[in-house]
């Protein structure tokens, strides 16, 4: 028990010792990647334990980043106000694609996802709320105070920092929970066997129902979380692009795991970021996707298993 | 809204519907044939527009020549693809045909900002489809729109006479009902599902060469056609290409009318009738049928 979470208690120490000795670049970084990996890990509960390939996650995403903006309005609002709207509107608007996608299984459900996530896009792209294609800005950012004190305010970069980590934690401790528990035993049956788990007398689409409320909410954690930190939103973030990079950081950290989900979130950040810079790459950081689809492609073909995967290959192969 | 109005509207949706039809069959006869999933096939009708940018200063005003010619070069890049990169994704899982074919969007959007940047450019029709005819006293219709629905319907009837007519046909259908019969039969199954990918990147390329002089061409415009296409999937039943012609006008007029009554959230619409439909029938209009 102690060393299944030696990994993430370790890292957990690390990064919360790390603002002492980062520059503000670096720390906004982190702050980038655990967001990412927040998200990942809501997507990790539908791919990796349900076996749900949904490729309409960030509408999720967007939707609590554009609920925190617009919960806040000109004046600002409690983080304990801007979180329970956040999460509900996600969730609400999961149990609708949710209960919808549901009904289909495999391709289908993937394109269904995909159409149902660019509904949501539209809203925010067409409509008077949504702010049009420039997005909301969001003037003053979530605080929480408690007896007139002010606890956290994410206006503060180290507030910030502090609080995104603590949500990281939270995310990764309570999918380590769902995965221990009944319900995360009676969706890894659906991932394996759905057919056998109705047998058994289980009702699979409640349970699946359930993830993929669940997977909602957790996305909008992070979309809150990106919010506050970009201090803006825009329909970019329910674009379908979105969805394609979280599950591509699934897939390329190792699905399955929820290590994986939070290597894959790093190692795509730390790869976009890359393939992005000037000063590594000269003229080809202009066309950095061109270099993303190919290291895609690449990384597909080679690891199918993700990093996590290379491991035990890296093992298997000196012993075998 | 007048008559002459609601006739140009019915029109212009049919038109509409007809083009993503073209782009639909061809997504819905690649994964009911050979199970991929394919996201990049808005590509294919981005390169389509692009193609018709590109050729159109060779070919000048022999427009149907130009035509032929975007589709024979699509064709062979399909058959060139499926040979380099698609028939690696069969054996895969739809995860990781996913990733990979998104991948490919990437690639081709950026091999299209370094060929050709990032400009909107508008693609001439030609001279003899200028203008247009009479309808009530102050509408007229372009004649060029006219001649983008009628070659629409003559491509989904030659489709339907090639699936359901001939030997090729036959062998389709029969690939997509029992993969290892046809292959037990003799049939080289591999050369068959080459052959259905370069239709079907044919057909989403000639969408495009026929959309390019009336939408120009501009970054991005694969993207917002696969999803639209998706959801015509979706509606019509994998695999079905009757159900994707249904699905298809179907859309067409949902989203032409949307436009006209509900202007803020017609992009909503399209969505929601995908909703309904998938309340009703989870499976779509018509799973499985030729």
């Amino acid at each position: 028990m102690i060393r299944r979470f030696a990994i993430p208690l370790a890292s957990l120490l690390v990064l919360l010792a790390l603002p002492a000795v980062l520059t503000p670049y670096t720390q906004d970084l982190v702050v980038r990647i655990a967001i990412y990996a927040v998200f990942a890990l809501s997507l990790e509960l539908l791919v990796g334990m349900t076996g749900l390939v949904s490729l309409g996650h960030a509408a999720f995403l967007g939707i609590g980043a554009y609920a925190t903006v617009l919960v806040s309005g000109d004046a600002g609002a409690s983080l304990l106000k801007v979180l329970p709207v956040a999460i509900a509107a996600a969730a609400l608007y999961a149990l609708f694609v949710g209960a919808l996608s549901l009904r289909t299984r495999g391709v289908y459900f993937i394109m269904v996802t995909l159409a149902f996530a660019q509904m949501a896009y539209f809203v925010a792209h067409d409509t008077k709320l949504g702010g049009g294609s420039d997005g909301i800005f969001l003037y003053v950012k979530p605080v929480l105070d408690v007896g007139g004190a002010t606890l956290v305010n994410l206006d503060d970069r180290r507030h910030l920092y502090f609080t995104v980590i603590a949500a990281l934690a939270l995310t990764y401790a309570v999918l380590a929970l769902i995965a221990r528990s009944r319900f995360g035993h009676a969706l890894a049956g659906i991932r394996v066997n759905e057919q056998r788990m109705r047998a058994a007398g289980f009702a699979t689409y409640r349970y699946k129902l359930a993830a993929f409320v669940v997977a909602g909410a957790l996305a909008a954690l992070a979309g809150v979380l990106l919010a506050a930190k970009d201090g803006a939103v825009n329909p970019e973030l329910l674009s379908w692009h979105e969805s394609g990079a979280v599950l591509l950081m699934l897939i390329l950290g190792g699905i399955g795991s929820l290590n994986g989900a939070v290597i894959g979130a790093i190692a795509f950040t730390l790869l976009t970021e890359l393939f992005q810079s000037e000063a590594l790459l000269g003229p080809l950081a202009a066309h950095w996707q061109l270099s993303l689809g190919l290291a895609i492609i690449g990384f597909v073909a080679l690891l199918p298993k993700g990093l996590i995967g290379l491991r035990a290959r890296l093992f298997g192969a000196r012993h075998g | 809204m007048d008559l002459a109005t609601f006739l140009v509207q019915c029109l212009n949706a049919v038109q509409y519907g007809l083009l993503l039809f073209l782009v639909a069959s061809g997504l819905t006869l690649i994964f009911g044939i050979m199970g991929v999933i394919n996201l990049a096939h808005g590509s294919f009708y981005m390169i389509g527009a692009y193609l018709a940018f590109a050729l159109a200063p060779w070919f000048g005003d022999w427009f149907l020549l130009r035509l032929a010619a975007g589709v024979l070069l699509a064709a062979l890049f399909g058959y060139l693809l499926e040979w380099a990169f698609f028939s690696f994704l069969y054996q895969r899982e739809h995860l990781q045909q996913v990733l990979l074919t998104y991948a490919l969007i990437l690639v081709f959007e950026e091999l299209r900002s370094i060929l050709v940047g990032n400009d909107v450019h508008g693609v001439p029709a030609p001279s003899w489809l200028s203008g247009g005819f009479a309808l009530g006293a102050l509408m007229s219709y372009p004649w060029y729109r006219v001649f983008a629905s009628l070659a629409c319907i003559v491509v989904a009837l030659a489709l339907y006479w090639v699936v359901n007519r001939t030997r090729l046909g036959m062998m389709i259908r029969a690939g997509a009902s029992n993969r290892d019969m046809v292959r037990g039969l003799g049939i080289d199954i591999r050369l068959l599902y080459r052959i259905v990918f370069a239709g079907g990147v044919a057909l989403a390329a000639l969408a495009g060469m026929i959309a390019a002089p009336l939408s120009s061409v501009y970054p991005g415009m694969g993207g917002s056609v696969l999803i639209i296409c998706f959801v015509v999937v979706v509606i019509g039943g994998i695999g079905s290409i009757t159900g994707a012609l249904i699905a298809s006008l179907l859309v067409g007029f949902v989203d032409t009318f949307g436009k006209v009554f509900f202007a803020e959230y017609s992009g909503v619409l399209v969505y929601l009738l995908m909703a309904v439909i998938l309340v009703w029938r989870p499976e779509g209009l018509m799973r499985r049928g030729y």
